[in-house]
């Protein structure tokens, strides 16, 4: 999602000519089709085109799944449009299909009436048993309500690279850009930015293959011209979407996330410190910042999750902003050192990039089950401030503002993102970090007792004490793990002092609330019949969702959540203003336990566990249920097509 | 070690004003004023210095040292002290820990902070019981130990100490005692060496596994018990009274250490082996070497340094950095990117 230019509750109207608002493309592949990369080449030609997108890759824990198999499969899912585009679309209009398995797995999904692009040249026995298909699809009729272009790419490739000499193997290996050079004649795109990518990409004694793609590229685009007259493939132009002015470009979350990092770190005039160690999806934040050091980042990778978040907290200790990520299993095994950040007030941030759990999970799937975990997931009475990021672009500021709570209120802060945000892009308005308020860091450089002693614990008016960096003369104190005297910091297992700092604990981090926004409706009204509330990677949809039923004249507001805990002040206050409260999220109903915890609000939970995000027709349909017999509500009708279940549905059929 | 202008203080500069909590007749206090004497002599600055230690008896060892200290969590001691390290180079890092802390929950991080060679002392108190938790048998309690845990006695094969540093890639390896006078010296030459110095003391646990370490540290008989090695002499112990002068030679057909007689003080006849603390494949075989035929190695075992994680990591980075701007807005508006202006997009 772009930046908005203004709110709006008009519906989605086609343009004049048939020409559709949005366009869904999937591609799907085995996984070492290079999809992905397929898919991340168009995105960059959308956003070039002007088009508002948001994308949605979806592909297997495995690296090289066994060629040709159900559980191989790769896609890559993209919608882009002339207008604000929130989500990766329902149900894809343009499914390519490079083997077998691909269309299998994918062909469900599609839209009846939508165009089926497949490559005959790998529809070969062998492939169809890995698929479990008895008949050919392309045979036995099955495929009837869809248009389909069948055609051998594997073979138009082949010849298209020929004269570059490369193995079978090799030039195989160019389908994904004939594909392509194919998408993008259908969408009217240009291929020179994609041409100068390869150039920079294959040098020197690698000339060759950048030749063979831009080859495959070219060949593919022309296949289109020629195709046009005979086939359903039709040449679709869709208009830039309306933006706000700025420059632009592409951001994934995970890119966000270490980018906001970097700034924050700066806001805080402070050297950054990332302790990390290898899981998915999380790894790509650990990526990143190795590449920006230049910027005052250390980085490094541990021999293990506890090792990641401990050297961080060591640098924090040391005077850095202290930053270590991971995912749901590395988080858990980072709970005990939170519990020393909590205690000694050391500043950190943690970022979990959730996936599906328990365990191992999901590796590669999305999810937001790790709430619980991130506000209550420690021993001992243990507050943590959370936040977390509605989009990719959103993550940027998010991290920002880890950072400042981080260092305001010297606590360890987890910031959510989940295996969606991380991996998708959308267009993103480059923000300038100048015109984010600063919030510079002060260490105690001098005594700071009544009497000249050192209190490492003494708080201010906001119940914060002072950050102390070892090395400065006459300060020097110990702290730890174990329960301390006021002030001082000393061991101290008495009553008093557990009980006051406890008490202490608890109020600072509540005191977080006074320094973030009241909560605003981002769509809708202040009160009214219901309000859907959200946090996390479910902003898109639920505002598609909320946006076409408010469309239909529904009272309904849509709410999202940055601000985990401690929650805004004015949430609970707003929430009891409408009559019904539906919390959708991607996980049992965490947020919704939540909320009704904190404020004994009748949240009523819509939840989804299949390891892939809420389609808008399913929030259309749930919201739809709370107007039944209500003037102007069309029964819960929605514009959904009939593959499109809500989740349980889709779930156990 | 650090390259730090040597600072004035006394032993009592760096007693701090709490009170010590360890059970009397620990070999804890011993320890403790070891290295309380030991950084006045070394010119230590207690603002620069900082003790990190995990959980146990041993990790308790800041709250009472004059200095920064940082008392974490249970074997994570490495984890903190390589990021305090990194974030700080300056800071003099002393990480105190324990047969348990160190070679069980921590084991894994010990291995990794010594073969990354990150400049620090590591003290590890092996008194081969876990006492804070009263009394269970730990990674280096001896086969048969009985315990709360082990009432017919422990079935684990122990793990030994200097082996698994030197196995781990440790450039430096020591063994000392907490009574031992010698302590002091082998803290200082732990010290000096840059990187990741390596010290295991061997310390009595009064209540949970009393005189554990007497059949060698006991003054009486200890010359004919212990083999202190000093670099570049030979490895001689005994005396007269304790039956005879002896040495450590290197039997070549087999390739093992032995015990060897000296008469008349003619060591090189007797084949005695001379110290070179660079020899790793000497070292190997006296963190091996089993006290009862031979005598207790302790001193500095090995000490051969190479260059630490931080000067590599951190050099690497500076590198790495040398002439890159500093504008993030300018990193953030990199690459493909377009426009949009009120008349639409334009790349």
């Amino acid at each position: 999602m772009a930046t908005i230019l203004a709110e709006s509750d008009e519906p989605a109207k086609p343009l004049a000519n048939d020409v559709p608002e949005a366009v869904v493309v999937r591609f799907a592949g085995d996984s070492g089709d290079g999809m992905q990369l397929t898919g991340g080449q168009f995105t960059l030609s959308t956003a070039l085109a002007g088009n508002d997108l948001a994308t949605f890759p979806d592909f297997p824990a495995e690296i090289r799944a066994p060629i040709g198999t159900l559980f191989g499969v790769s896609a890559f899912q993209i919608n882009f449009g002339s207008t604000e585009i929130s989500t990766a679309g329902d149900a894809p209009d343009v499914l390519v299909a490079m083997n077998p398995a691909a269309l299998k797995t994918n062909v469900g999904a599609l839209k009846p009436g939508g165009l089926i692009i497949v490559d005959t040249g790998e529809f070969n026995k062998r492939n169809l048993e890995k698929a479990k298909y008895e008949v050919s699809p392309l045979d036995d009729g099955s495929l009837a309500k869809w248009d389909v272009l069948a055609f051998d790419i594997s073979a138009l490739t082949v010849e298209a690279v020929k004269p570059f000499g490369l193995g079978n193997k090799d030039a195989l290996r160019c389908k994904n850009m004939w594909t392509l050079g194919l998408a993008l004649w259908m969408f009217e795109r240009d291929r020179q930015p994609i041409i100068d990518g390869l150039n920079a990409k294959f040098k020197g004694d690698k000339k060759v293959l950048a030749d063979a793609n831009i080859a495959a590229l070219n060949a593919g685009h022309a296949y289109g011209e020629t195709a046009e007259l005979a086939g359903p493939l039709k040449k679709l132009h869709i208009e830039p979407a309306p933006s706000a002015p700025g420059l632009y470009r592409t951001v994934t979350g995970a890119e966000a996330v270490s980018y906001g990092l970097v700034a924050g770190a700066q806001l805080a005039k402070l050297p950054m410190f990332f302790g990390g160690y290898p899981i998915t999806p999380a790894s790509a934040i650990l990526h990143n910042l190795v590449k920006m050091k230049e910027f005052g980042v250390t980085t490094f990778q541990a021999e293990d999750e506890i090792a990641a978040i401990c050297a961080a907290i060591g640098a924090s200790y040391a005077g850095q902003l202290g930053v270590t990520s991971s995912s749901g299993p590395g988080i858990a095994l980072k709970g005990e050192a939170m519990g020393l950040a909590i205690m000694t007030e050391l500043p950190l941030v943690i970022v979990n990039s959730q996936r599906g759990g328990p365990s191992t999970g999901l590796p590669t799937k999305t999810e937001q089950s790790d709430l619980y975990q991130a506000v209550y997931g420690r021993n001992g009475d243990a507050p943590i401030p959370v936040i977390a990021a509605r989009s990719p672009a959103d993550a940027f500021e998010v991290a920002i503002e880890a950072c400042r709570i981080a260092v305001r209120y010297m606590t360890p802060v987890i910031l959510l993102t989940d295996g969606y945000i991380a991996n998708a892009a959308e267009p993103w308005k480059v923000p300038d970090p100048a015109n984010f308020a600063e919030f510079p860091v002060t260490f105690l450089e001098e005594k700071n007792g009544d009497n000249g002693e050192v209190l490492p614990f003494k708080r201010d008016d906001r119940g914060v004490r002072p950050w102390i960096k070892p090395g400065t003369p006459g300060l020097m104190h110990r702290i730890g793990g174990i329960e301390k005297a006021i002030d001082t910091g000393n061991i101290d297992y008495s009553p008093l002092a557990h009980q006051t700092q406890t008490d202490a604990r608890k109020a600072k981090v509540e005191g977080v609330a006074a320094s973030i926004p009241d909560q605003e409706v981002c769509l809708g009204n202040t009160s009214g019949r219901l309000a859907v509330v959200g946090w996390g990677s479910t902003f898109g949809p639920i505002h598609q969702a909320v946006r076409r039923m408010r469309a239909k004249g529904l009272d309904v507001s849509h709410i999202h959540v940055r601000h985990i805990w401690p929650l805004p002040s004015n949430l609970g206050k707003l929430l009891k203003s409408f009559d019904h409260v539906l919390v959708p999220e991607m996980n049992t109903g965490q947020f919704k336990t939540v909320l009704r915890d904190q404020f004994l609000v009748d949240a009523r939970p819509l939840t989804k566990t299949s390891g892939q995000p809420f389609t808008i027709a399913e929030l259309q349909d749930a919201i739809g249920a709370y107007f039944d017999g209500v003037p102007g509500n069309e029964g819960g009708e929605v514009d959904a097509d009939d593959v499109q279940l809500p989740s349980i549905k889709a779930v156990n059929p | 070690m650090n390259d730090m202008t040597p600072i004035q203080t006394t032993l009592k500069d760096w007693e701090s004003d709490q009170e010590v909590r360890w059970c009397p007749g620990c070999g804890d206090y011993a320890i403790l004023k070891a290295v309380q004497r030991t950084l006045p002599e070394i010119g230590a600055d207690p603002a620069k210095t900082v003790f990190v230690s995990g959980i146990g008896c041993s990790s308790r060892f800041p709250y009472y040292v004059e200095s920064y200290g940082f008392h974490t969590i249970h074997g994570r001691a490495p984890a903190f002290a390589t990021g305090i390290k990194l974030a700080n180079p300056e800071l003099d890092i002393w990480l105190v820990t324990g047969d348990g802390d160190g070679l069980s929950i921590g084991g894994n991080h010990t291995m990794h902070l010594l073969r990354r060679n990150l400049n620090c002392q590591i003290l590890l108190f092996n008194n081969e019981i876990y006492g804070l938790t009263k009394g269970q048998y730990s990674p280096t309690s001896r086969l048969g130990t009985p315990s709360p845990s082990s009432p017919v006695g422990s079935v684990d094969r122990p793990a030994q100490p200097a082996a698994f540093a030197l196995g781990s890639g440790a450039r430096f390896v020591a063994r000392g005692f907490d009574v031992s006078k010698e302590l002091s010296g082998v803290l200082k030459a732990a010290h000096a060496h840059k990187g990741a110095a390596f010290v295991e003391i061997f310390q009595n646990c009064i209540v949970y596994n009393k005189d554990r370490f007497e059949d060698f540290a006991a003054p009486k008989g200890a010359e004919g018990n212990q083999l202190w090695l000093k670099n570049g002499e030979p490895m001689l112990f005994g005396s007269e009274k304790t039956g005879g002068v002896k040495g450590i030679a290197l039997n070549i057909d087999h390739l093992h250490l032995e015990v060897v007689d000296v008469f008349d003080g003619d060591w090189e006849k007797a084949g005695v082996i001379v110290h070179d603390v660079t020899n790793r494949a000497i070292a190997h075989m006296l963190v091996e070497m089993p006290f009862g035929p031979f005598p207790m190695a302790l001193g500095v075992l090995y000490d051969d340094p190479r260059p630490t994680f931080e000067e590599e990591l951190l050099g690497q980075d500076a590198k790495v950095n040398e002439g890159k701007s500093h504008d993030l807005a300018k990193l953030l508006a990199k690459g493909q990117t377009w426009k949009v202006s009120e008349g639409g997009p334009e790349l």
